[in-house]
């Protein structure tokens, strides 16, 4: 372990930082997020996960944006464990009707000021589950909606991109 | 015990049925089955249901025999098999929740998908108005001392929802008790009258984590039903792909579960090698997660010529970073504390559960489809099947390290020996309706998918059975007498599909 803990130390970072203005989206973006999220909000922003029927195809590319490559804790962004440490919902999935009222409850334990994210495209509008019996549509069917972050699912760098368009319509 | 073939041999057969037999039989070779499950012979790979019938998919371990026997229940009842052989009670359950056809003496006959919330009783049978919701009643634990947690269905972490019932005197847990269904989205509904581009779409979305296996599975099942073949470069892409989303599975995993336990180092150093294997896949194959790829008949889109290098260049990395990663987790003492005899799932468990993947292989069930059934290509391919007997969180940790050491072999494999030519063939309508069955090993264990087309070339019936329905029931096992705060790394050590287990 030790081993590991020392290259660590000397190795350069995997993290993809922004080497120039003009550089890729996802440099750009990390910039200006740091800089809207501070703000906003004084450099952090909490976002719950909540999982409202999706495939876990989201899922996985959120938890994607903890890796080195993207480390979003770097811009102040961090998931919580519950909705009462929350600024911002990241809603994923058709929302099921069994998964209704524990969206709706999980939305009003979340204190204001507080935005809704949905993530993939089940969350816009059901995607290819729309029309089942079991499946009540779009997340913004349920609570109201900030943002969507389009995708199926959407890329760590698709959702780093959305979260700072959200950042930008809160500051408006 | 009687071959599986006299089984089938005892009912009316069904034509166009692929590649296996099905039969349909009465009430009595039903039940002789179900007796015969319960004595450990055969292993049940399915349960399910559709209007005035039930289906029972069976696999004999010794002979590679599979095949299907149907029940015909006009009646809407049939004999029980779960109250003979426990792991049919779930699917049991779900059949009452959607067609409404009644196990017979099933003992345990509250709902299980259906919560009281889509406004209509059986929504795939009769469909009548739904009566008004009553609360869910948990099986009880008496006794001094015991107090219940109940954590969920919205979780802590970036996880799916699921409820979890706890009964615990101290730390102890005495009983856990799962509640699903939560992400039910009725996608066998969805399915009945789809044509196939639109099946295998939802069929992809079962489980986004086994995306590459059920597009896999439900393609096969459909060339089974329909007969046809597939290119064999489509053969090895299609191998490629699975083999590819195995290793980042299983990276994914092993990081996870060390982080459950408190050791983030191993959590960021998997996940770099994830993120590169996610990376490698859509450089090759255009999507990270290779979703929508596998279609009937071949791939949808063939390797990108740049994708080659960066999967070659992806083993090389791989190659020189696992071994001393697994270095890590095998000599931090204080990791192994934590994995270590925690968790401990019986071989004999494993086996009555018919346990697919590292949960059934961490436990001495060494079952893996891609062995057992030879399915192209890996009747030409070399790999071995890891199995150990220990059954705790440290041997489900051993067998993926183990399997994605095969995986990455395999992938080099897959690269030399990849045969030129089309990636993708035509499909022509049966003009009749046919049946066809898969079984496909995903990093998780083994995915079911039935299916039959109607004469247009549109899903009549389809049924996807996650290895979760068989994994699921044995984590409340598992964590028996295990402290409460190792839940989270027995839970994920099975990391079982909560989507892919609702549907």
């Amino acid at each position: 372990m030790r081993n590991f803990l020392f290259e660590g130390l000397i190795r350069p970072p995997l993290t993809e930082r922004p080497p120039a203005p003009s550089d890729t989206a996802i440099d750009e973006l990390a910039a200006a997020l740091d800089r809207a999220v501070r703000k906003r909000l004084g450099r952090s922003l909490s976002i719950r996960a909540v999982d409202a029927g999706s495939c876990n195809g989201c899922e996985l590319e959120m938890q994607a944006l903890g890796n080195a490559f993207y480390d979003i804790e770097r811009f102040g962004i961090r998931f919580v464990a519950s909705p009462r440490h929350a600024d911002v919902l990241l809603v994923t999935g058709p929302v099921t009707r069994n998964m209704r009222e524990a969206l709706e409850r999980t939305y009003e334990a979340t204190p204001d000021p507080k935005w809704v994210v949905a993530v993939g495209g089940c969350a816009l509008d059901g995607g290819c589950f729309a029309g089942s019996y079991a499946v009540v549509g779009g997340v913004s069917e349920v609570v109201p909606v900030d943002l969507h972050i389009q995708g199926c699912p959407p890329s760590p760098t698709d959702l780093l991109k959305g979260l700072l368009a959200l950042l930008e319509q809160v500051r408006t | 015990m009687p071959a599986l073939i006299d089984l089938f041999l005892e009912g009316r057969r069904v034509p166009h049925h692929g590649p296996c037999v099905r039969s349909i039989v009465d009430p009595a070779v039903w039940s002789f089955t179900a007796g015969q499950l319960a004595e450990g012979h055969w292993t049940l790979l399915g349960l399910w249901g559709e209007t005035g019938t039930v289906h029972m998919a069976l696999l004999a371990e010794s002979t590679r025999e599979m095949g299907v026997i149907s029940l015909e229940c006009p009646e809407g009842r049939y004999p029980s098999v779960g109250q003979r052989h426990p792991p049919a009670i779930r699917p049991e359950r779900a059949i009452h929740d959607l067609f409404g056809l009644e196990p017979e003496n099933l003992p345990d006959l509250r709902p299980w998908l259906d919560h009281g919330h889509w406004g209509t009783l059986r929504p795939l049978g009769s469909g009548q108005p739904a009566p008004p919701v009553s609360p869910y009643a948990f099986l009880r634990a008496d006794g001094p001392g015991l107090h219940q947690i109940a954590v969920g269905p919205v979780h802590a972490g970036i996880i799916e929802p699921g409820h979890f019932r706890f009964t615990a005197n101290g730390e102890t847990v005495v009983r856990l008790e799962e509640r699903l269904g939560y992400t039910h989205k009725g996608i066998e509904g969805l399915m009945t009258g789809a044509g196939l581009d639109r099946a295998a779409q939802l069929a992809g979305r079962v489980s986004g984590d086994s995306t590459v296996a059920y597009a896999l599975a439900f393609s096969r099942a459909a060339e089974a039903a329909l007969r046809i073949g597939v290119p064999p470069r489509a053969v090895w892409l299609r191998a490629l792909m699975a083999e590819l989303e195995r290793m980042a599975n299983h990276l994914g995993d092993i990081g996870a579960i060390c982080n459950d336990a408190g050791f983030a180092l191993m959590h960021a150093h998997c996940g770099v090698l994830r993120e590169r294997v996610l990376r490698a896949g859509e450089a090759a194959f255009g999507h990270r997660l290779m979703r929508d790829r596998i279609v009937p008949g071949g791939v949808a889109t063939d390797l990108h010529p740049e994708g080659i290098a960066g999967i070659r260049a992806l083993t090389k990395t791989i190659g020189r970073k696992f071994p001393r990663l697994i270095d890590l987790y095998d000599n931090t003492a204080s990791l192994q504390d934590r994995t270590v005899g925690t968790g401990v799932l019986k071989p004999e468990l494993a086996r009555q559960y018919g346990a697919g993947g590292y949960v059934g292989r961490a436990s001495g069930r060494s079952f893996d489809a891609r062995r057992t059934l030879c399915y192209p290509p890996y009747d030409s391919l070399r790999f071995d099947v890891p199995l150990l007997s220990a059954g705790d969180v440290d041997a489900r940790v051993w067998i993926r390290i183990r399997e994605f050491e095969q995986s990455l072999s395999l992938v080099k494999q897959i690269l030399d020996e990849l045969p030129d030519g089309p990636v993708r063939g035509d499909i022509a309508e049966a003009g009749e309706p046919r049946e066809g069955m898969a079984l496909v090993e995903g990093f998780r264990g083994d995915v079911l998918v039935w299916l039959r087309l109607a004469g247009d070339g549109t899903i009549d019936r389809c049924h996807l059975r996650d290895p979760s329905w068989f994994q699921w029931p044995l984590l409340e096992a598992v964590i028996e007498g295990n402290i409460v705060g190792d839940f989270p790394l027995c839970n994920k050590s099975f990391n079982c599909s909560y989507s892919g287990h609702d549907l």
